[in-house]
């Protein structure tokens, strides 16, 4: 899309020695190993805190909604404020996904996949929220503007609350539609790669006939943009709408103009902030931190330094309208936030939200791994803070003194939300193992241009690819040569098996058994008796070859140079290896 | 090197001396008696003063202050918009040249900011612009000097006369008061132009040196100047337009006279561009730089519309008197002018531009280009006259002079800020970026 040449002072956006192969390697890894330990303790949490939730949505809604702290003065709290929170989170997603590629951003393509996926997820626990609130979740349908004869009135179209409905399925859907879209190529390359047959079954549903033609391609490019600029006014409707739920009304600190794009500055400086304390732990335990470099940190961090400020803004000129409208309503509202019985709350907000973020004005602290992570946590609460200080203080001293009060939540609506963060991590960590975590087939367009190792080759002014020509046709065998892997022996040379054998291992009829060799991609029973005729009979044979080894079977065999690695025997070796154990 | 061609310069000129003597014609034709002003509206009064509507929905406190005698100062009242008029056609049109410069800066630093890799074939003709506020911003500051000296009634709240009776205004005084509103004026007009000033240095300066130590000062200056420029470009918008109605409040009113502002500069950006390439220079601008600009024209006017609509939605659907009167004043009287923006700044960008094909078709975005111009004229026109003239408006020898006139300031100084230097910036890191973009 974009032209290939980049400016020498632009840093690399993928760094190490990092072929096309290996970005094909990196990224299938998660998804073709097993789960480790650490994986499944977070796991077990995530699955407990989710299984409590649940326990407590179903106390909710067997009892009713006076299980929550709510009373007659504030009637609207937690409920509403983990909704807003949750949407605002999915919001960065569909930023990442959509705005930036609009912009032609190319570190947008390391961390949209787990953005966009953080988006649905999050949508999905905010959607719970108006669901839960309603009591009799099973007449949920009645918010859909059905006939009259289904049960219900005819919905209110004036009621902020109905657009929700409808901007937020329609986000939804979008969102999902493109994601998945973009996961197309790559849940076909890890169906070309799978070894199982399940598994190729199942990828190759998800991949929906990915073929990889040209075509495909084109289609994927159009589709793309098409959906990325209907995805860009949607993200800043649903957020807008999200606003007007409050702003529509007359009640002091909600009634202000400045909502829309004050919720939508804060959906994106929360969902970033989301983004990146997924990916700063993703790309540990998933070894992708050559692809979501520090850089993509530093560049997240100046996204929310900017929309933090943006934030900061929106909450001081609030402020001070407050003062300059002369409606003493609206600067008691203010007055009442700030100094208040929930000062607290507000200052939080402040603190989390305008002054945390401008610690990234320095380069230091916004390339510092652990710092960003902190700064991560730390705009999440304050954004938290944010929905309860607007929904909360706004409602607990109304124009009845005699009814002003406190809320407290009880131990249900705070397990509800528990259960979201749970169930949302639950999603989270399915995903994680078997879905591509990171937009390959993007990554791979943009690796010539902006990848580590073309680039110091492009400056050292040397070829980006060069074809290896493992056989070379001469007659003479020189023993030193051959040891030393410079020449390569030629077919049925016993010497050269017995190299290739030195470094992979012998098989051991005795103590070994072999291994059906056919089912890594690539050998067929040809080549399978090939090897076995070699001595090779094991995965763990296959999976200890290299490229030395490679070319050594190569000139043994002399069928189908370059097979091996282009198809990773080893890699698919390994893998197979570790399931059998 | 550019050279300022003879045909546009005197074009500037007789632009500049037409618009002048409009301008002066306007204030001689202004009344200067009760008698002389009821003269003028009942030779051509066709429809517009409805007292009736005009008293209530007035922000002029004066005019309801007092119940006895309310002819009289309602004449009186009538004398003081026909005053206003050549004052207010004068403040308009240059408030509206100094924002387009304004609008340009801060895409400018955005630019910088945000190290694009597209956009550094075009920053001279960027920094050609922002010459402009020098001299345009020193205008309007005159002109918001000469309010607070009475020389005129733009701003209600400056007159000690009507804040005496006005408790509203009175709570607002500590912040609405002639001395602290001047040098806030003082402090805003300082920054930008300093941020422009030094930056520009700092370009030509790039340009000869060996290293990116300027281009790297550069991008700093341009992320710090983008906070000075969000905190200050939201109070100079409550400062010089929203407190024309001193009772009116909308927090979002700072960030819509923003996108008003960065869509009229990307315009002109693209219109310069344009005029350049079409007598030969910036060689390396192509169609995809073009295509660029073009989406930003289209982009930002959504994004005017979106807040525009978030801004009057919430005021409308909310019904607060205090709040609405605003819309009902400008719907009442300003019908035409106040929907006909949304028509040209909304409908006709979207429908010329939606096309990709026709963002890279130069008379199409030329076209668009002058819609959304005048769009975004009557948009500060619908924000300042309601208040300043009241029903009393209409598009006449004052108002076009004044355009003229600045358009031909605005010309002139523009252009002959072009022609000081090269028009492509040599030395700078992304350049080859730029000349090799393609979309």
């Amino acid at each position: 899309m974009a032209s290939h040449y980049e400016a020498p002072i632009r840093k690399p956006l993928v760094v190490g020695n990092k072929g096309y192969h290996d970005v094909t390697v990196d990224i299938a890894a998660p998804v073709e190993g097993r789960a480790n330990k650490h994986w499944w303790i977070v796991f077990s949490i995530a699955l407990v805190a989710f299984l409590w939730g649940v326990g407590c949505i179903i106390y909710t809604i067997s009892t009713g909604i006076g299980t929550w702290g709510l009373n007659k003065t504030v009637n609207w709290a937690w409920d509403i404020t983990n909704f807003v929170w949750w949407v605002g989170i999915g919001h960065a997603g569909t930023l990442i996904s959509a705005v930036l590629l609009l912009f032609r951003q190319k570190w947008r393509m390391a961390i949209n996949r787990s953005a966009e996926a953080m988006t649905i997820f999050s949508v999905i626990q905010a959607g719970l929220f108006p669901i839960i609130h309603m009591g009799r979740p099973w007449l949920a349908y009645w918010v859909l503007p059905i006939p009259n004869q289904f049960g219900s009135l005819w919905v209110n179209f004036n009621s902020p609350l109905l657009w929700d409905v409808f901007a937020i399925s329609t986000y939804l859907s979008v969102s999902l539609v493109f994601w998945w879209t973009g996961l197309l190529p790559d849940f076909a390359m890890i169906r070309d790669r799978a070894v199982l047959p399940f598994q190729k079954k199942i990828y190759g549903l998800l991949s929906f006939g990915w073929s990889g033609r040209a075509k495909d391609w084109q289609r994927f490019e159009e589709v793309s943009l098409v959906l990325a600029g209907l995805a860009t006014p949607l993200v800043l409707s649903v957020h807008t709408i999200v606003s007007f739920d409050f702003a529509t009304s007359v009640i002091p600190g909600w009634h202000t103009t400045i909502f829309p794009p004050y919720f939508v500055a804060g959906a994106i400086f929360s969902g970033f902030a989301m983004v990146n304390t997924l990916l700063i732990i993703m790309r540990k335990v998933c070894h992708l931190e050559a692809y979501i470099t520090v850089q993509h940190i530093e560049l997240m961090n100046i996204v929310i330094m900017l929309t933090g400020s943006i934030v900061g803004c929106a909450y001081i000129t609030e402020l001070f309208m407050a003062w300059y409208s002369g409606v003493e309503y609206e600067q008691y509202a203010f007055l009442n936030r700030a100094t208040g019985p929930y000062w607290w709350a507000y200052w939080s907000m402040m603190t989390c939200n305008v002054f945390s973020p401008q610690f990234m004005w320095f380069k230091k602290l916004r390339t510092s791994i652990m710092f960003s992570f902190f700064i991560s946590i730390v705009v999440n609460i304050g954004m938290w803070f944010e929905r309860f200080v607007i929904i909360v203080t706004s409602l607990h001293r109304d124009y009845l003194p005699s009814s002003w009060t406190m809320f407290s939540p009880t131990f249900v609506d705070i397990g509800i939300f528990i259960g979201t963060i749970g169930f949302f991590f639950v999603l989270f960590l399915l995903y994680a193992r078997t879905f591509p975590v990171i937009a390959q087939a993007e990554v791979k367009s943009i690796l010539k241009a902006s990848g580590e190792k073309y680039k110091t080759l492009r400056d050292a002014g040397k070829p980006l690819y060069q074809i290896s020509n493992a056989k070379i046709s001469t007659e003479e065998s020189v023993t030193q040569d051959v040891l030393m892997g410079e020449v390569a022996p030629k077919e049925g040379d016993k010497m050269g098996v017995t190299e290739l054998l030195s470094s992979i291992g012998t098989f051991d009829a005795t103590k070994e058994t072999a291994d059906d060799l056919k089912k890594v991609k690539g050998i067929g029973p040809q080549m399978e008796a090939t090897l076995n005729q070699i001595g090779i009979y094991t995965f763990a044979q296959v999976a200890r070859m290299t490229e030395k080894e490679y070319n050594l079977l190569d000139s043994i065999t002399s069928s189908f140079p370059g097979r091996a690695q282009r198809d990773d025997w080893a890699g698919q070796a390994a893998v197979l290896l570790n399931n059998k154990k | 090197m550019y050279t300022f061609s003879n045909r546009l310069k005197i074009g500037s000129i007789i632009l500049m001396a037409v618009g002048l003597l409009g301008i002066i014609g306007g204030f001689v034709m202004a009344p200067s008696t009760v008698e002389e002003a009821k003269a003028m509206v009942a030779s051509h009064d066709d429809g517009h003063g409805e007292e009736a509507a005009h008293a209530e929905s007035s922000d002029h406190g004066a005019a309801t202050a007092h119940e006895e005698g309310h002819d009289a100062s309602h004449d009186e009242h009538l004398l003081h918009q026909l005053q206003n008029k050549p004052w207010a056609a004068l403040y308009v049109a240059a408030f509206f040249f100094m924002m387009i410069s304004l609008g340009v800066l801060a895409f400018y630093a955005i630019q910088r900011a945000a190290q694009a890799g597209w956009s550094p074939l075009l920053f001279r003709v960027m920094e050609g612009i922002t010459a402009y506020l020098v001299p345009g911003g020193i205008v309007v500051f005159v002109i918001l000097l000469l309010s607070a000296l009475h020389m005129n009634h733009l701003f209600v709240w400056m007159d000690a006369d009507i804040v005496a009776h006005d408790e509203i205004i009175q709570a607002k005084s500590g912040y609405l008061n002639p001395t602290f509103f001047l040098i806030r004026a003082v402090i805003f007009l300082g920054g930008w132009i300093a941020y422009r000033e030094y930056s520009r240095k700092l370009s030509l300066r790039q340009d000869e040196s060996t290293d990116d130590s300027n281009f790297k000062l550069n991008f700093r200056i341009s992320a710090g100047f983008l906070v000075f420029y969000l905190i200050s470009e939201s109070i100079m918008s409550w400062d010089w337009i929203m407190s024309v109605d001193p009772h009116w409040f909308s927090t979002l009113f700072g960030w819509y006279i923003f996108a008003s502002m960065f869509v009229s500069g990307i315009t002109v950006i693209a219109l310069v561009t344009i005029y350049l390439k079409s007598k030969g220079y910036l060689k390396d601008v192509n169609d995809s730089h073009l295509h660029d600009l073009a989406k930003f024209m289209f982009g930002i006017s959504i994004f005017w519309t979106y807040l525009w609509f978030s801004q009057f939605m919430l005021i409308w659907y909310s019904n607060i008197p205090e709040e609405v009167t605003y819309y009902v004043t400008r719907i009442e009287d300003y019908k035409l002018p106040f929907f006909g923006m949304v028509a040209m700044n909304f409908l006709f960008p979207i429908l010329l531009l939606m096309n990709s094909d026709f963002k890279r078709v130069n008379w199409f975005v030329v076209m668009a280009g002058v819609v959304i111009l005048a769009g975004h004229y009557m948009d500060i026109f619908n924000a300042i006259m309601p208040a300043t003239v009241g029903d009393q408006w209409y598009i006449g020898i004052p108002e076009i002079s004044a355009i003229l006139f600045f358009a031909g300031f605005f010309i002139y100084w523009v252009f002959r800020a072009l022609s000081k230097v090269p028009l492509q910036p040599k030395r700078n890191p992304f350049i080859e970026e730029s000349k090799h973009f393609h979309y």
